[in-house]
């Protein structure tokens, strides 16, 4: 294997290679000219089987083992309910989010798994969602009032079907709390001490990761919620208070009590690995949604795992609660397609909920009609904390400008944990020009 | 070569001449070696001990045992099969297009003197060398604003089909293969075509039957060259393809990751089965793949 | 950039009235026939229209879209916008100056690490040395590799408990060991590192090509004139290795600039990784869609890159014609 000598006038003087390689040139030829049909067939395909009769297609990003089962189940059992074939296009939660925007305008599958929120108003808003206000008539008496309304887009018609939803509180291992002696704060400063006594007892006190950028909005609104209540938050989002004011201000300052206890090596670890060092009994506890289950396959550890509000600050208590909402919408073609809402119909049943939940225990179906007797005791009460709640939110990256939130917030957020410093004055400009942009 | 090993004093010979002026370069060139062999053995190594092995024992160690399941698993799992069939779509008609094209615009400029000569090579050349980034969002969408019948695309654009990425390599490419291929041409007596000529042939039949049989070794260069670089490129499936099941493998081997969240194992067996097709064509063709490198490069 | 509406001309109908065999080479010049005329229309008009519309089109796009306002959904919802992108990006936007630190950093980098690196290995290898081949195969193996591979494999190394690099520094598994590629204080480097594990291989292969084609009489030369290895290299190899000189600054340079890959697997190029062509991608095709100011910073990742495209492209062809 020698490096050849290889000025160009060097080559030609090989010609028993050169033959070689000739013939594996025509060989190329020859396959590509073969490709070419299969290459019209791969590129095909799917919407001529979407349109006939009875088949639909899927596009999920619940790409982790467990809901990727369960989703798988919950197709399942449409499947063979109905004798429909669905096409299922499974990608990496991380893809079909950052890529949403590219994804609904390019190749989507009928329908789709995604978030309630103004990130479900805003794609329906731009036309890129099909209302599925004809399924609705079919599920609407199985929805409480509040998940009616989170269903909506911004012109009244519904665009979303809800599947399940989640509590966001801090998670913790009962076994290591009842042996070191830790209560569950109720106010801020309570919550201070523990984290304190957590350090001096060699914990890391808060478990953190936020390598993906998005876990650490979850710390954010809580904190904004508890400082200025749940209608600021909600204006802030949707920028209707400035970002330059002293209570955007005060939110940061209470936040900087808590970075001393909340892991230094969240900006390279993903959730999961949060998640591990809490279960591990490295980190005493872990803000995150209750969908941290899914990622516990011990069922010793699973059982032994709790939660509490995140503590009230000054005001409204603990009234408000981030518990979002994950389900369906259709993509503008699927609307076209009978089997596609049919299936719609079928997820926002109890049937088709129960489906899903008996493979992902982690979540809480929505459905009235949904049997909620398997729930673990883990589950019943966070339904009770969100059934219990004043208020709901859904998560920063739900509840904002996609592009505030993806582009500012998550930079300005990982400065943050970095340094202790945040330019608010900069955030509201970026926040100007971005909804200016709209 | 072996001319330029003889004549410098100063390097020695290997007839044992001065052996010790290379001992500090041994151990020089030694240490680098370890150091650019020890990523590639680590990952193989870890792709060959399970899981389990792994936990047990932590990646540091030489203990347990060693088998291939990681590379089955890897293998079904991650749907790698339709990764490396959607490559092999991608990439053959890529580079016969790109070869074809760029011959026949690298004859036409290098055999003919006309006005545009120059410029239309200096803009080829430039194009070849853009950061993609500056053309993603126009060419995302003019593609998205084509409309294609639905019996070819499923996405009714060119938009997530193959169609979109190979055009967009096939022009990418192009500056770069005529720009090599014009100077080779260059390079041919330039009686041979004359002489045809004399006897009537034509411009195609100059092309076909003198030219582009001539240029064989420039164009294996740059097949093989051309091969490695598509398999490799990451960018453009990123920005066109959605379906995850019509990816390639360099694009899909990303997800993959994501899939196999904190299993090195697996993530270590995907990119060391990823690997292999690379290196055989690095075994195999490794002068052409040399030659490629290089005929752009040393232009006089 | 002033040459593009010529592209136009050479059309499969207009080209060939231009076309003759050159005096120089056939000493005769004869018209061609129709036909011919056509063929090579064909031949020049076919690759120039692929060239024209999915490179240079999209070229003058995206800077007609740098002065606009658009969230990239609907057509008609495009809105002049001026200069305000490109203040936007230089005064608002809070990544860009450590992006264009960052790639600023890695262009410094690859020219006086990973190049020169690369240059020392060729130097080394092109002596008879025992084993040349082999070493050269090892240091040209990552070369065949992605950027993506590269970022893969090195992942494995640089994991905070799993990884090759902490197990060997002993700090593997305790609150001590770095995050290498999360850590933002190191990740740029050690992106730099696997970076140089490719590059400098590149480097090799070609100027070790270059010194290959060097004519040995001038080194006979000037070993009887009792010229050292030091003095050997850069009073007689160096200075007529000029051209191939050329090539590793220009490659070197597009090489820091095109950086993308490797960033945008480790981390999508976020806290501490942002480099300018991330920053592009982001704002044109993630979630936060902003056609306008992702046109921007393309554009001035186009003007910085036409630099060293131009200066390569003056010094190929100049003496051309």
């Amino acid at each position: 294997m020698a490096l050849p000598p290889s000025t160009p006038s060097a080559i030609p003087s090989d010609s028993r290679l050169n033959r070689r390689t000739l013939l594996k040139g025509i060989g190329g030829v020859t396959t590509a000219l073969a490709a070419a049909p299969l290459l019209a067939a791969c590129s095909g395909g799917s919407p001529q089987a979407a349109k006939s009769a009875n088949a639909t297609s899927l596009g999920s990003g619940l790409s982790d083992p467990v809901p990727r089962s369960a989703i798988q189940a919950m197709v399942d059992a449409y499947k063979s309910k109905s004798g429909a074939t669905v096409k299922m296009n499974v990608m990496p939660r991380a893809q079909l989010v950052d890529n949403i925007s590219s994804y609904l305008q390019s190749n989507p599958e009928d329908v789709i798994t995604w978030f309630a929120g103004y990130k479900m108003r805003y794609y329906a808003a731009k036309g890129l969602l099909a209302p599925v206000d004809d399924v609705w008539e079919k599920i609407g008496g199985n929805f409480s009032e509040g998940l009616t309304t989170a269903s909506q887009g911004d012109d009244g018609k519904k665009y979303f079907v809800p599947n399940y939803n989640y509590p966001w509180g801090f998670f913790y291992r009962k076994s290591l709390w009842a042996e070191r002696g830790y209560k569950v704060p109720g106010t801020f400063d309570a919550f201070l001490a523990l984290c304190a006594q957590m350090k001096k007892d060699g914990l890391i006190p808060i478990a953190f990761a936020d390598k993906d950028g998005w876990p650490a909005m979850g710390t954010f609104d809580y904190l904004n919620m508890r400082t200025n209540g749940y209608q600021f938050h909600v204006d802030l989002c949707a920028h209707k208070e400035s970002w330059d004011q002293q209570k955007v201000k005060d939110v940061f300052d209470n936040w900087k009590a808590l970075l001393p206890y909340q892991d230094k090596a969240a900006l390279g670890a993903t959730w999961q690995e949060g998640a591990r060092t809490m279960t591990g009994k490295k980190s005493g506890m872990y803000l995150i949604g209750a969908f941290i289950a899914q990622d516990v396959s011990d069922k010793a550890i699973l059982a032994d795992l709790d939660f509490f509000p995140f503590p009230a600050i000054a005001v409204e208590g603990t009234d408000a609660i981030e518990a979002p909402i994950d389900g369906f919408v259709l993509s503008k073609r699927g609307g076209s397609n009978k089997t596609a809402k049919d299936m719609l119909a079928f997820f926002g049943s109890g049937a088709g909920q129960d489906a899903y939940a008996a493979k992902d225990a982690s979540n809480l179906q929505t459905a009235k009609d949904a049997n909620t007797s398997s729930f673990s005791e883990l589950n019943r009460k966070g339904a009770a904390a969100i059934s219990g709640a004043k208020h709901i939110s859904q998560f920063f990256d739900r509840d904002a400008l996609p592009a505030m939130a993806n582009n500012v917030m998550i930079p300005a957020l990982q400065g943050f944990l970095k340094d202790g410093t945040i330019d608010t004055r900069n955030l509201e400009a970026q926040a100007k020009s971005l909804y200016a942009a709209e | 070569m072996t001319a330029t090993a003889t004549i410098a004093p100063a390097t020695g010979s290997p007839g044992g001449g001065r052996p010790r002026r290379h001992y500090g370069t041994h151990l020089f060139l030694v240490t680098m070696a370890v150091m650019w062999l020890v990523p590639l053995l680590w990952t193989l190594y870890t792709s060959l001990r399970p899981k389990a092995v792994t936990d047990k024992y932590g990646y540091w160690s030489l203990h347990g045992s060693i088998n291939l399941d990681n590379f089955t698993a890897a293998w079904t799992q991650g749907g790698m099969a339709t990764y490396f069939g959607n490559t092999l779509l991608i990439t053959v008609p890529s580079v016969v297009l790109t070869l074809v094209l760029a011959s026949m615009m690298a004859f036409a400029v290098s055999r003919f003197s006309w006005k545009f000569n120059l410029t239309l090579l200096v803009l080829f050349t430039a194009g070849n060398m853009l950061p993609p980034q500056v053309l993603a969002a126009p060419l995302f969408e003019m593609f998205k604003n084509t409309p294609l019948p639905y019996s070819i695309s499923s996405s009714g654009t060119l938009l997530d089909t193959y169609y979109a990425v190979i055009a967009v390599e096939v022009a990418f490419q192009l500056g770069f293969c005529t720009f090599v291929l014009a100077n080779y041409m260059k390079a041919l007596p330039g009686g041979l075509t004359e002489a045809a000529q004399v006897d009537g042939a034509s411009v195609w039949q100059q092309y076909s039957r003198i030219i582009l049989p001539l240029s064989r070794p420039a164009l294996a260069a740059l097949g093989t060259l051309e091969v490695v670089w598509l398999y490799n490129d990451y960018f453009w499936p990123l920005l066109f393809i959605h379906s995850g099941d019509r990816l390639p493998i360099t694009t899909g081997i990303t997800n993959l990751q994501g899939q196999f969240l904190l299993d090195y194992n697996m993530i270590a067996a995907g990119a060391t089965i990823t690997v292999i097709p690379t290196l055989v064509v690095y075994l195999a063709l490794q002068r052409h793949f040399v030659a490629g490198l290089t005929l752009g490069a040393s232009k006089d | 950039m002033s040459v593009m509406p010529q592209t136009t001309l050479p059309s499969a109908a207009a080209a060939p009235a231009d076309v003759s065999v050159p005096p120089a080479r056939s000493g005769r010049v004869r018209r061609l026939s129709g036909r011919d005329r056509l063929v090579l229309g064909l031949m020049v008009g076919l690759p120039t229209l692929i060239q024209v519309v999915l490179v240079w089109i999209p070229t003058l796009l995206s800077v007609g879209l740098s002065f606009t306002k658009w969230n990239g959904l609907n057509l008609a919802d495009i809105r002049p916008a001026g200069l305000s992108n490109y203040t936007y990006a230089a005064q608002e936007y809070p990544p860009f100056w450590p992006a264009v630190a960052h790639n600023i950093i890695w262009l410094a980098f690859l020219a006086l690490v990973a190049t020169p690196i690369g240059l020392l290995l060729a130097v080394l290898l092109d002596q008879k040395i025992r084993g040349t081949r082999l070493y050269q195969s090892i240091f040209f193996t990552p070369v065949m590799l992605s950027m993506v591979m590269v970022g893969i494999i090195w992942q494995l190394v640089y994991a905070r408990n799993e990884g090759l690099l902490n197990n060997l520094l002993g700090t593997a598994g305790t609150p001590g060991a770095v995050d290498w590629f999360g850590d933002s204080d190191v990740n740029l480097w050690a992106a730099l590192v696997a970076t140089t594990w490719r590059h400098a291989g590149y480097i090799m292969v070609l100027y070790l090509a270059g010194l290959k084609g060097i004519d040995p009489s001038l080194r006979e030369a000037a070993a009887l004139d009792g010229a050292n290895a030091w003095q050997m290299f850069f009073r007689v190899v160096f200075p007529v290795m000029r051209p191939i000189n050329i090539v590793i600054v220009v490659i070197t340079i597009i090489e820091a600039l095109r950086a993308f890959d490797i960033v945008y697997l480790i981390n999508k190029g976020t806290n501490g990784l942002e480099l300018l062509s991330v920053l592009v991608i982001q704002n044109l095709v993630g979630v936060g869609q902003v056609i306008g100011v992702g046109s921007a910073l393309a554009v001035i990742l186009l003007v910085i890159s036409l630099g060293p495209i131009v200066y390569y492209l003056v010094r190929t062809f100049r003496r051309a014609d």
